[in-house]
């Protein structure tokens, strides 16, 4: 047997301070609110605390923010703008390790996946947006569209920085400001983005960061002076969200959950279907919106590929994030693992298949060993609810109508992956996909240049490409 | 096919992918596809496994072990097996620890020059066979071909496919070659080589792949090594899947052997990963992968010192063969 | 009391009044609650008694814009456009009608009324020439860091609950029901409380020229009554509340909350007579994106 040695990536390169504070008109500055501890899921340490905002916290980054636009963002011409947000594509990528392991530490995904694909594409969606910014006229919203205003927006603990690029980017490259609230357990890299924001010389105001829990959210998004909030999260807060913003013409676009079908048709390339699948549910621990964590599979070919993907699950490497040789990191909190055991639980309970792999998982932090449910049928939980986690639910069908229709069956519709080597059959199911993004023949991509967002209760609007602006501008 | 009744015998749902032309063909094509940019994802994301320590030096002995020290010159000598043969024996002769190879690979005329060093060393005499590179002759030729080197003590034959049969689609001639050079071969073990870098598609190295552990090959062996690109790591991916597949199907494990181009240790440990990882730790051994190279050698031995020594080597401290 | 609107007086016959019923599914049925409601002139004078949509027709139309779906959003571009085409042909044949109908509920003059039809008919035409470009316009090919073909194309977002505007009894109408309809997306319409008859009248052009069954459907009755039932109708995608009266619309929005639906909100005092842009073909459209590698 070969046993890896331990690759750890050092956590000394993401220069961990013991204390991070918010950031208002251009400076660090103490919040009012209780200091939060962040706390590296793969260890259970804490790594440091965070000043928190409170509701007048909010209202001062408003009115930075708000400053901001009328004075400076706002009017200057776009091609101002492009070279700031430029500088800040060039800052993340030389700042790129720090923020991967920083990533990393605070979010417990593997080091490979912060190294490779969440700072790398960071950076992408700022060096995309800002060749927007002078350009605004040729995206197809009129000669001279103009931007909304003051920006809050919430984002997820799953992808961190990448979240706040995909919602800073764009809002800055149409001429808003913006006030952004990171998660509460993955306040960090968002953070350093502030000091590159710093370092890049943006004028004081034009982002703002605000760490704190729910109540912070709640506070930016119904704030009288914001005229845009842009939300990444659950289905249930956006829904909320919504509702608050209902009846104040303040625009809203939504980024929600998801539960995605992986179709995978009898004649799909086994290998590479197997790899779409694994990437598609364990990529980030699953905790991805647009994870594939319902597998459709065709009768025909349903048990060989089982075995080929419980064969390829099994070498999956759970542990230490910040090690390289790390598949699948750790659960990013104690109340997330509690939920997919929790639904985990249903699952078997409600009698479906359960296999687990056999992997060692670490003492210390919080792990979820990946799991396939098979013999799942629609109507149990695990095949209708996020579980946002590393379980991948089963089912099987006999003719591609079938596989639409069950694929359809939710009130999601974020994304979906399509397997088969038969171009026909591949453009006839994305075409009846009710999904925002249809992979075909692979999995889990994203670009800053093409769009990404849902259908239903997954969410409206779009986030990239030039669809994406509309979002910003006020069209 | 008739040369099907010389084929070994094979689970009946495989026996009847051999029974003739039409099903061979309707057996390979029926193959799942091979996605290209799937497969050359998967072999880069592989490839950023982080091998260190005990783990690296593991791998390198391992690899030393799985290595076909090669040398397939028309300017090859008996003096050049000669002292290729001494440096199977001891590849650093400073470190009589080292492992030693597994074969040294040669042309059917210098088997014998291998054979007089090698014998009783246990270490394997390869040679290469059946007009390589380019398979380019009838079939009595490359069957004598075989035989001489066989006769003059080959232990393992590489022998080439007819690539121009393959691609034109006949595949039971193809089969048919196989299966009479492995009738040829006696007691020797057959690599076939599919020569991948002229199949074009990861489709057709999988068909060629099956084709050859169909017709009885030991092993299927990427490239010769004459012909650019040669090994690389998705196509030997796809060859790993196969074997890994045909395990699964008849149990019997049949082995791997990239050749050409694979220089650094760092590449060697890239394709031991992929070996641990697709095919399974039980592929792990010189009896079901092999490194076809010259030059791969002498830097695993530099890798080695650097392990074992806390600082790098240079050239002039490993011998030149 | 004032003459029927459809046909005028004739010195020496008694017109035959036409009963102005719903719009589901093809079919001109009464509401099913068998209510009616009078409607009058500007002036207050009877027009005609308009059937009073219940909630029950409203989900009956829901159900007839779900099945109708499948189909018009399947429809060839080609084939929406020359539909919505004959829907201008056929309005342009029934002009006088609609003069009349227009002049009645709207209290304008008859040269008015005639410009008012007209600019419908033209908006129709309008919105046929979009059917096959939108994708063009709104799509792309994605040019992506990698091997990847990525293409984004428009879709139509589902079944769209409609309230019509309240003044603009037709140019309004077919400039809310178009955009809806010529991306794909089937309708629910909550005609204009106080000016139903045009919607009626609209709606048997509709079931004349070619546009399927439940592609568009008619409810004439109490807006405030109806539109909360489309709200928050989980087979509802999208809302339009152009026509929603001002005390409803934030709690139809946050209706619509409970099921994410697209909501359009209604523009202060919009201009029906402008030309168009495609904000209202926008909010009715999704975008999808396709990846697939690209390799032998």
């Amino acid at each position: 047997m070969w046993d890896y040695a331990p690759a750890p990536e050092s956590r000394d390169i993401a220069n961990l301070k013991p204390t991070y504070r918010m950031f208002v008109d251009g400076q660090f500055v103490e919040g009012g609110g209780e200091p939060l501890k962040t706390v590296n899921p793969g260890t259970e340490e804490v790594l440091a605390e965070v000043s928190t905002a409170t509701t007048a916290d909010v209202d001062k980054a408003v009115k930075a923010a708000r400053r901001a636009y009328e004075r400076a963002w706002g009017r200057m011409p776009g091609s101002e703008r492009a070279k700031y947000i430029f500088r800040i594509a060039r800052l993340v990528q030389e700042r790129a390790r720090e923020l991967a392991v920083l990533e990393s530490l605070d979010n417990g995904k593997p080091i490979r996946e912060s190294r490779d694909v969440d700072i790398p594409t960071a950076a992408a969606h700022f060096f995309y947006h800002a060749g927007w910014a002078d350009k605004l006229g040729y995206a197809g919203y009129g000669p001279d569209p103009k931007p909304l205003g003051v920006a809050g927006q919430v984002i997820p603990w799953n992808f961190p920085l990448l979240m706040a690029a995909w919602k800073i980017a764009p809002a800055l490259a149409c001429g808003n400001t913006v006030v952004l609230k990171p998660a509460e357990t993955t306040p960090l890299t968002a953070l350093v983005l502030a000091e590159i924001i710093q370092q890049a010389d943006l004028p004081p105001g034009v982002v703002n960061i605000l760490p704190g829990a729910g109540d912070v959210g709640a506070a930016l998004v119904s704030h009288d002076d914001v005229d845009k909030v842009a939300f990444t999260g659950s289905t249930e807060v956006g829904k909320v969200i919504q509702r608050q913003l209902a009846g104040t013409g303040r625009r809203l676009t939504l980024e929600l959950g998801g539960k995605a079908a992986n179709i995978v048709f009898d004649d799909a390339p086994l290998d590479q279907a197997v790899e779409g699948i694994v990437n598609g549910i364990f990529f980030n621990q699953g905790h991805v919106c647009c994870a594939g964590s319902r597998l459709l599979v065709q009768e025909s070919v349903a048990e060989e590929l089982l075995e080929k993907l419980r064969a390829r699950v099994s070498t999956l490497r759970v542990g230490d994030p910040l090690d390289k040789n790390t598949d699948v990191g750790a659960i990013n909190s104690r109340e997330q693992l509690a939920k997919i055991e929790e639904l985990t639980a249903s699952g078997e309970a409600e009698g479906a298949e359960r296999w687990t792999s056999s992997c060692a998982l670490p003492d210390k932090g919080f792990y979820f060993a990946p799991t396939v449910f098979s013999n799942v049928s629609q109507a149990m939980r695990i095949a209708r609810e996020e579980i946002f986690g590393p379980v991948l639910s089963v089912l099987t069908f006999r003719t591609p109508d079938e596989a639409v229709a069950k694929a359809n069956n939710t009130p999601y519709g974020l994304s979906a992956g399509i397997w088969t080597e038969k171009g026909s059959r591949i453009l006839w199911a994305a075409q009846k996909m009710r999904a925002g993004v249809v992979w075909a023949n692979t999995f889990n991509r994203f670009d800053p240049t093409a769009p990404f967002g849902g259908y239903q209760e997954s969410g409206f609007g779009r986030e990239g490409g030039r669809t994406g602006l509309e979002a910003y501008l006020d069209v | 096919m008739a040369a099907t009744s010389t084929a070994p015998p094979l689970p009946p749902a495989l026996a009847d992918a051999v029974r003739d032309d039409a099903s061979l063909r309707r057996f390979l094509h029926g193959l799942p596809g091979v996605d290209q940019v799937g497969v050359e994802q998967r072999a880069a994301g592989l490839g950023t496994r982080s091998i260190k320590k005990a783990a690296k030096l593991w791998a390198i002995d391992t690899a030393i072990s799985m290595v076909d020290l090669t040398t397939l010159e028309g300017a090859d000598t008996p003096g050049k097996v000669r002292s290729l043969a001494a440096k199977a024996r001891r590849p650093d002769p400073e470190r009589p620890d080292v492992p030693r190879v597994a074969a040294v690979c040669v042309y059917p005329d210098m088997v014998a020059a291998a054979v007089g060093e090698l014998g009783g060393t246990g270490i394997g005499v390869a040679s290469v066979a059946t007009a390589f590179p380019s398979g380019r002759s009838s079939l009595k030729v490359k069957l004598e071909d075989t035989a001489f080197a066989v006769d003059a003590g080959a232990t393992e034959i590489d022998m080439v496919i007819d690539r121009g049969a393959f691609l034109s689609g006949r595949y039971g001639q193809v089969f048919d070659e196989i299966v009479q050079v492995k009738h040829a071969c006696g007691d020797a073990h057959l690599k076939v080589i599919l020569e991948t870098g002229e199949l074009a598609t990861y489709d057709n190295v999988r068909r060629a792949s099956w084709l050859a552990l169909l017709a009885g090959g030991d092993f299927i062996k990427t490239s010769t090594g004459k012909v650019s690109p040669a090994a690389t790591l998705p196509v030997t991916h796809v060859m790993l899947q196969a074997v890994r597949d045909w395990h699964a199907q008849t149990g019997q494990r049949r082995g791997v052997k990239p050749a050409g181009g694979i220089r650094t240790t760092k590449d060697a440990v890239k394709y031991l990963v992929a070996v641990n990882e697709v095919a399974g730790p039980g592929w792990l051994t010189p009896d079901l992968f092999r490194f076809g190279a010259s030059t791969l050698l002498n830097d695993l031995l530099m890798q080695r010192r650097t392990q074992l020594d806390g600082h790098y080597s240079g050239p002039d401290y490993v011998t030149v063969d | 009391m004032s003459e029927r609107i459809s046909l005028g007086r004739t010195d020496n016959r008694v017109t035959v009044a036409k009963t102005y019923k719903l719009y589901i599914g093809g079919a001109f049925p009464r509401s099913e609650s068998g209510r009616s409601y009078p409607v009058t002139d500007a002036k207050g004078g009877f027009l005609a008694n308009a059937a009073q949509g219940s909630r029950k027709d409203a989900r009956d139309a829901v159900v007839a814009a779900r099945k109708a779906f499948g189909g018009w959003s399947g429809a060839t571009a080609y084939n929406r456009g020359q539909v919505l085409y004959r829907v201008a042909e056929v309005l342009e044949g029934r002009r006088e009608q609609f003069t009349a109908e227009v002049g009645a509920a709207e209290g304008v003059a008859a040269k008015k009324a005639q410009a008012l039809v007209d600019a419908a008919v033209d908006r129709l035409v309008w919105y046929a020439g979009w059917t096959d470009k939108v994708a063009a316009v709104l799509g792309a090919a994605n040019p992506v860091a990698g091997p990847y073909f990525s293409f984004s194309v428009p879709e139509p977002t589902g079944v769209v609950a409609v309230l019509a505007p309240r003044q603009s009894s037709l140019l309004g109408l077919v400039s809310v029901i178009a955009p809806v309809i010529a991306v794909g997306n089937t309708a629910v319409v909550v005609a204009s409380q106080d000016r139903p008859l045009p919607a009626v009248t609209l709606s048997e052009v509709l079931a004349t020229s070619d546009v399927p069954g439940g592609v568009v459907n008619v409810l004439t009755g109490r807006t405030a009554e109806i539109a909360p039932w489309l709200a928050s109708h989980a087979d509802v995608n999208a809302l339009d509340l152009t026509g929603a009266p001002e005390a409803l619309r934030a709690d139809l929005e946050r209706s619509a909350a409970g099921t994410v639906k697209r909501v359009l909100r209604a523009r202060a005092a919009e201009d029906f007579t402008r030309e168009p842009d495609l904000s209202r073909m926008r909010a009715f459209l999704e975008s999808k994106t396709v990846w697939h590698p690209v390799g032998v």
